[in-house]
């Protein structure tokens, strides 16, 4: 078992005619089997983009893909297959089931693709359905109008499971929740995984969230990985200043566990026309000369623990390179 | 601004090579050989190919297709098979007295429609509103042309007090007009005007009641405005997709005005359209179809740039 | 409609759900009950039924021979004794005949809708759903056919192919193809943005299936509705066709037809001349107010 990998640059141009939205560029990272992956970072930096990338929902313009050693595509995994292998659970619980379909419907469509006899394919919703804690008898036939959002985002999950995919893909998934349910949830896709042997991608703008479940966390800045690590060096230890303000702007209920880091400010630029350099740069307050020449690429940090600053990889001709690395 | 102008511009210049496409086609898609007509009877194979080669029958499609466009884009849509004059000279007066109905109807029915639509709009009275309502719907579909014999029952047959057909003496001299003329146009003109009226009193009356509803009018009744200015402020933001429906209507009555012309012999397009069908002549019915067609392009396309100019919110990129 | 078929995988019985169940039916029947329980509509209802029923019906009901021609009595008033509507320019029973006539009338208002709603709605809903340049080439196509007046297109069609029910069918379903196309290509766009549609794709459904089983139900409605709101410009139309001598030719009862041939009599027999178009008028007016209901209704859908 060596372990499932990606490897999946991407390079540039997404978008529309006349201009390139450079939504995710050159993003690559490996999940091993049975982790959860966080994903962090503001709205629009591409977290959604990769996951779709993930699916094949849109075609990436460069880039592969390595799943349990098998490619995709180019004579590996056809798409049908990576489809099966891998599920995704969308954020909107009501935009993402069809409104005129019962969940049992909505669960055995995907079956039925993969070719699962009518009869059969009821079976397994139903036991999909008592797996994410739904009773068949009571919610098999209802339609999205007819339940909580908690019930319906419930059905996502059972949807994206009944295939047996060995990755999940959560977008956002438990977000539009309440608190309350949130955590419901949370403790539900937690326990699936556990019971299904499942990998999960977690992709959360809710940095406390992500720190409940994530085994390692990946934080992207528009459209690039700028750092990833395991979750306790990430949260405690970051190396990146972006990540630094990113959980510098959470609120923490504890006073002393505040990072000592400037919060951000402003928006991030125009992912049309991204900064030369480090993309970060025009945010951070560490900026040199050297961060608008040359792009940093991800240096180690640690075990496991990598970070795209130039103020913390040596030689990259930073005035703080090396300095900052080893404070932690 | 001017951007958005010359951009819809260009948009349409494919439309109307698509309509001469469509129109040129019509030749091809009808039964029997397209030179039929004007052939003499048992001609010889000799005589036919002759009058083939005379026409451009015997190129091949896309040439012909290019040449007869060549020449509709310069004025010349052949010759009418049954007057052999040509098409263009038939099509013209026949598009003026059209737009002289046309353009007598649509000012009918805007202040027909605008003032039924306002009243009902405003009016908080129930009765009001569903008679304008039930006029309107009568308006959109009753069947014109019969309601156009119904006139003529009434206003020629019965009462005898307007002529039943035809045009007044003084044609489209409109500065010539003696009450003859007017009397002429009277039961055309109100015929071809209920649709548009139908159409229109629904519309303003929805416009009125949704801009009514909306907060700045609330805001503006909190500020103790008097009714008149409140008046004046819905109009101004109800007015552009208004425009937008009457300048459709006014194009649709271009084409549309065919089956009310038939009814009271009005020598216009319709009347045209309708003796070229009849004699199967396919370039008179060619020219008049893509004048109508580009009459109606051109009238959307003012239309459009019309409202963008009026309305703010339409951004004009 | 076929409200029963669309409703047929909602009424699927609860397999032993308890009664604490909601249940509140399948889309259709909501709608369903909400148009009835509108008084215009039933009215409206009750109105196109009977004149398709006596149409469906009149070899049994209807009170002479259509065709039967007399040259005695011509162009009798209505109230005449025998023919309770009188007699149109040959002799022929009017009620007979305006029974008998909406049998081509009303299937020339129905059939060019039924037929633009399939090929518009499938051009549309590919247009939609694969976008780019199939939407282009779809769509550019159908702004050309916009660029003609609907009566305008309906006549030069018709005047082209020749006179003929079969060739003013083809021409009306031309005439409704694009504005169908483009309602239909607006709803699939936005459906097809929808997340259950990803999910869908998600799963690996090829794009037949996730039309077939994920857009169809959820355009269908919007579709219709629109295209119910068509059926009565179609009758208009059709009779118009009819009427300039393009639609049904003699001595078939069509009311156009008859509006046609009855015109030169309109001095000598004026009421005679204009019942027809009471005929067209009514079922007009019929569909219209059943279709604004109708749209009313799907308005309110949750």
């Amino acid at each position: 078992m060596e372990g499932l990998r990606k490897y999946f640059p991407l390079r540039g141009p997404l978008g529309n005619v006349n201009a390139h939205v450079q939504a995710v560029d050159g993003v690559s990272f490996h999940v091993a089997k049975g982790e959860t992956l966080g994903i962090v970072g503001e709205s629009g930096c591409g977290k959604s983009t990769t996951a779709r990338l993930l699916m094949r929902l849109i075609d990436p313009d460069a880039g592969n893909m390595v799943l349990d050693g098998d490619p995709i595509g180019h004579g590996g995994l056809t798409l049908r297959e990576l489809r099966r292998t891998m599920q995704m659970v969308f954020q909107d619980s009501y935009a993402s089931l069809n409104p005129r379909h019962t969940a049992t419907e909505e669960i055995t469509f995907g079956l039925r693709v993969h070719g699962i006899g009518r009869s059969e394919a009821r079976e397994q919703a139903r036991s999909a359905l008592r797996l994410v804690g739904l009773e068949p008898d009571m919610f098999a036939d209802r339609y999205p109008h007819e339940m909580s959002g908690g019930q319906r985002q419930r059905v996502n999950i059972a949807r994206g499971i009944a295939l047996n995919p060995r990755v999940l893909i959560l977008d956002e998934s438990v977000s539009a929740l309440d608190k309350s349910v949130q955590a419901q949830v949370l403790n539900l896709l937690i326990d699936l995984k556990e019971r299904l042997n499942l990998t999960y991608l977690f992709i959360s703008h809710d940095l406390n969230v992500v720190h409940h479940v994530s085994d390692r966390v990946l934080v992207m800045y528009l459209g690039k990985v700028v750092e990833v690590g395991p979750v306790e060096r990430i949260y405690q230890a970051a190396a990146h200043p972006y990540t630094r303000a990113l959980f510098a702007s959470r609120l923490s209920m504890d006073p002393r566990q505040r990072v000592d880091a400037v919060p951000l400010v402003g928006d991030p630029p125009n992912p049309v026309r991204p900064p030369s350099g480090c993309r970060f740069r025009t945010r951070c307050e560490m900026a040199e000369a050297v961060c608008a020449a040359v792009e940093p690429i991800l240096s180690e940090q640690g075990a496991l623990h990598e970070a795209a600053c130039h103020a913390v990889t040596p030689n990259s001709g930073h005035s703080r390179a090396g300095g900052l690395a080893h404070a932690a | 601004m001017h951007l958005y102008i010359l951009r819809r511009l260009l948009y349409t210049l494919p439309i109307i090579i698509g309509v001469t496409f469509v129109c040129f086609s019509f030749i091809h898609l009808a039964p029997g050989d397209p030179i039929s007509a004007v052939l003499p009877e048992n001609a010889s194979a000799e005589v036919v190919a002759q009058i083939k080669a005379a026409y451009g029958f015997d190129q091949p499609l896309p040439v012909q297709y290019l040449r007869w466009l060549w020449n509709v884009a310069n004025g010349d849509f052949g010759s009418s098979i049954m007057t052999r004059r040509p098409v263009i000279s038939e099509v013209m007066p026949a598009v003026a007295n059209t737009a002289l109905l046309a353009i007598t109807a649509i000012m009918l029915s805007f202040a027909l429609g605008i003032t039924l639509g306002l009243v009902s709009g405003f009016s908080d009275r129930r009765i009001t509103d569903r008679s304008v309502t039930g006029f309107a719907v009568i308006g959109i579909s009753v069947p014109h042309y019969w309601l156009g014999m119904v006139m003529v029952v009434i206003f020629a047959v019965l009462l005898r007090a307007l002529p039943a057909t035809g045009m007044g003496p003084a044609g489209t001299r409109i500065w010539m007009f003696t009450w003859e003329d007017l009397r002429h146009m009277i039961l055309p003109a109100i015929t071809l005007a209920m649709i548009p009226t139908g159409v229109l009193a629904r519309s303003v009356r929805a416009m009125v009641a949704e801009v009514r509803r909306q907060e700045f009018v609330q805001t503006l009744k909190g500020k103790g405005l008097r009714r008149g200015r409140i008046f004046l402020h819905i109009i101004k933001n109800s007015a552009p997709p208004i425009m937008a429906i009457m300048g459709l209507q006014f194009a649709q009555l271009l084409g549309g005005s065919i089956l009310v012309e038939t009814v009271f012999a009005w020598p216009g397009t319709g009347f045209l359209l309708n003796a070229a069908i009849a004699t199967r002549d396919l370039p008179l019915l060619q020219g008049t179809v893509i004048v109508l067609a580009t009459f109606f392009v051109m009238t959307n396309l003012f239309v459009d740039i019309l409202q963008t100019m009026v309305d703010p919110r339409v951004k004009r990129a | 409609m076929s409200a029963a078929a669309e409703a047929a995988p909602a009424a699927r019985p609860a397999a032993n759900a308890p009664g604490r169940r909601r249940r509140t039916g399948g889309f259709w029947q909501r709608v369903g009950r909400q148009v009835l329980r509108d008084k215009v509509a039933l009215v409206c209802a009750v109105v196109l039924a009977l004149i398709a029923l006596s149409a469906i019906f009149a070899p049994w009901i209807a009170p002479a021979d259509p065709y039967k021609t007399s040259m005695l009595r011509r162009l009798l008033p209505p109230l005449s004794p025998n023919f309770i509507l009188g007699t149109d320019e040959l002799g022929r029973d009017m009620l007979t005949r305006l029974l008998y006539g909406g049998r081509v009338s009303l299937s020339m208002g129905i059939a060019p809708v039924l037929f633009a709603t399939i090929l518009g709605g499938a051009l549309g809903i590919t247009a939609g759903y694969f976008g780019k340049a199939v939407n282009m080439a779809i769509m550019r196509v159908v702004d050309v056919f916009y660029a003609f007046p609907s009566v305008l297109l309906a006549v030069a069609m018709a005047g082209v192919l020749g006179a003929g029910i079969f060739n003013s069918l083809i021409s009306l379903t031309l005439v409704f193809i694009p504005p169908i196309t483009r309602v239909a290509e607006s709803v699939t766009t936005q459906v097809r943005n929808q997340d259950y549609v990803e999910a869908a794709r998600a799963t690996g459904a090829s794009s037949v299936r996730i039309i077939l089983q994920h857009v169809l139900a959820n355009v269908t409605g919007p579709i219709l509705t629109y295209a119910s709101s068509l059926v009565s410009i179609a009758i208009i139309i059709s009779s118009g066709l009819s009427f300039l001598g393009l639609g049904a030719a003699p001595p078939i009862a069509d009311w156009g037809l008859m509006l046609n041939t009855l015109r030169q009599a309109i001095y000598v027999a004026p009421i005679n001349a204009v019942l027809p178009g009471v005929m067209i008028f009514a079922a007009s007016v019929s569909f219209n107010l059943l279709s604004d209901s109708l749209r009313t209704a799907m308005d309110v859908r949750a």
